[in-house]
């Protein structure tokens, strides 16, 4: 998938990983693959592009500020644009994001067909970020924000969020 | 400015903006916190699409109309949304009725505008399906279970669909804006998934031990700007603090 990797100016990663995703606080916005490119352009203006996790994602627009205000404080002018194509995929979190949400509490997305067959209630595939069992079970499809379910694990009762698949 | 096109964009926007309008009207007061919570995100997702296709009828509009002047200042009969997503939310019964009927569509629908001529649109479809394929599958799980929950839980979401299956045909009526947008390819043939639309809601009525009523004549109103009685106080409470403090912001 070539094509879907952010394009991002080498000079501006370390700026960028500094911006965290405001509900989320432990995952940096580059890891979630929000940004999808940041390039500094003739007149020396980074122009950042970022996509939408979810439409009605109230988060979009601090997103949009911190970024602002990351560069601004870092030297540079920027400007931030909302790009809807392609859309955003829970594929596009990173490794070490998944790790990030994993450690937060929340349980990293499954793949397609496993996080279908979990919020049907068909299999218990999702590891409860307390205890580590699979033994968990579905609360609810909605949870604290549009991204995520509301998961309990039966071992250790623990309740939890699940970040849905978004493919 | 190409009105057709525009005209074309508000009747799928406006769908999305009254049905998450009744959806918000239940935070703080659904039936359990787990499905007040789920009601309100699907609200959420159905005005962040929203935004989606105001900015860009906005766009198209070119004359100083903001997505929020497209939303907030219309009046009644400007509002071309079906007659479906108006009706009010009489119990939950209701409320998930109105959602699943709305739903089945809603997939089916933007899987077409998935293959629009039209880049905006097609992106919109792209990013919006994703979410209404969970919203699909809430409504219909919902059915099921109070379909073939307890007595009082059937008869609920039975009467409710004896209601609201009335308002589910004009789902397939299409406008002349309608009509040119399908010739230029920009549109979606809503007839061509009508059959597939009846079958397969009928199929989850069915499986949830409900009843399909048997129906010859259909409300239809809403996409010439007719409503029912309950838009005009539902834009009432939607339109109040931007009809009373004008051009505020939060």
């Amino acid at each position: 998938m070539a094509a879907e990797q952010p394009h991002i100016d080498k000079r501006l990663t370390a700026v960028l990983g500094t911006v965290s995703d405001p509900e989320i606080p432990v995952l940096s916005i580059m890891e979630m693959g929000v940004i999808r490119s940041a390039i500094i352009n003739e007149a020396g203006v980074v122009m950042v592009r970022i996509t939408p996790t979810y439409s009605g994602c109230p988060a979009m627009d601090v997103m949009g500020e911190d970024i602002i205000k990351a560069l601004n404080e870092a030297g540079y002018k920027a400007e931030v644009n909302l790009v809807l194509s392609p859309a955003w995929t829970t594929d596009w979190i990173t490794e070490k994001g998944r790790k990030a949400l994993e450690d937060y509490g929340i349980a990293a997305p499954l793949d397609e067909v496993a996080d279908k067959a979990v919020l049907l209630g068909n299999q218990k595939l999702v590891k409860c970020t307390l205890c580590g069992s699979t033994n968990t079970k579905l609360i609810s499809q909605f949870g604290s924000t549009a991204c995520k379910a509301l998961f309990q694990c039966e071992d250790c009762r623990e309740p939890f969020d699940y970040f849905k698949c978004l493919k | 400015m190409n009105n057709n096109l525009y005209n074309y964009i508000l009747g799928i926007a406006d769908n999305s903006l009254i049905l998450g309008q009744r959806l918000g009207e239940l935070c703080g007061h659904g039936p359990s916190l787990e499905t007040d919570i789920a009601c309100t995100n699907i609200s959420l997702d159905l005005f962040g699409q929203v935004r989606s296709y105001f900015q860009y009828a906005a766009q198209i509009a070119n004359d100083g109309r903001s997505e929020d002047t497209i939303a907030m200042l219309r009046t009644e009969r400007q509002y071309v949304n079906v007659l479906l997503v108006e009706q009010p939310n009489v119990d939950f019964a209701y409320t998930i009725t109105r959602q699943f009927l709305f739903d089945v569509y809603h997939y089916k629908f933007l899987v077409q505008l998935q293959k629009s001529n039209d880049a905006t649109l097609a992106a919109i479809a792209k990013k919006s399906i994703k979410e209404v394929s969970y919203h699909l599958r809430f409504s219909s799980d919902w059915i099921k279970r109070l379909g073939d929950g307890t007595e009082d839980s059937h008869n609920r979401i039975q009467n409710a669909v004896n209601d609201l299956w009335a308002y589910t045909d004009e789902l397939f009526h299409q406008t002349p804006a309608d009509k040119t947008m399908i010739a230029e390819g920009i549109g979606v043939d809503t007839l061509k998934f009508k059959d597939n639309y009846f079958k397969e809601a009928t199929e989850v009525l069915i499986e949830a031990t409900l009843v399909v009523p048997d129906l010859e004549y259909f409300q239809k109103g809403g996409k010439e700007g007719v409503h029912t009685e309950h838009l005009g106080y539902l834009l009432a409470e939607m339109q109040y603090m931007q009809r009373t403090y004008p051009n505020m912001k939060w």
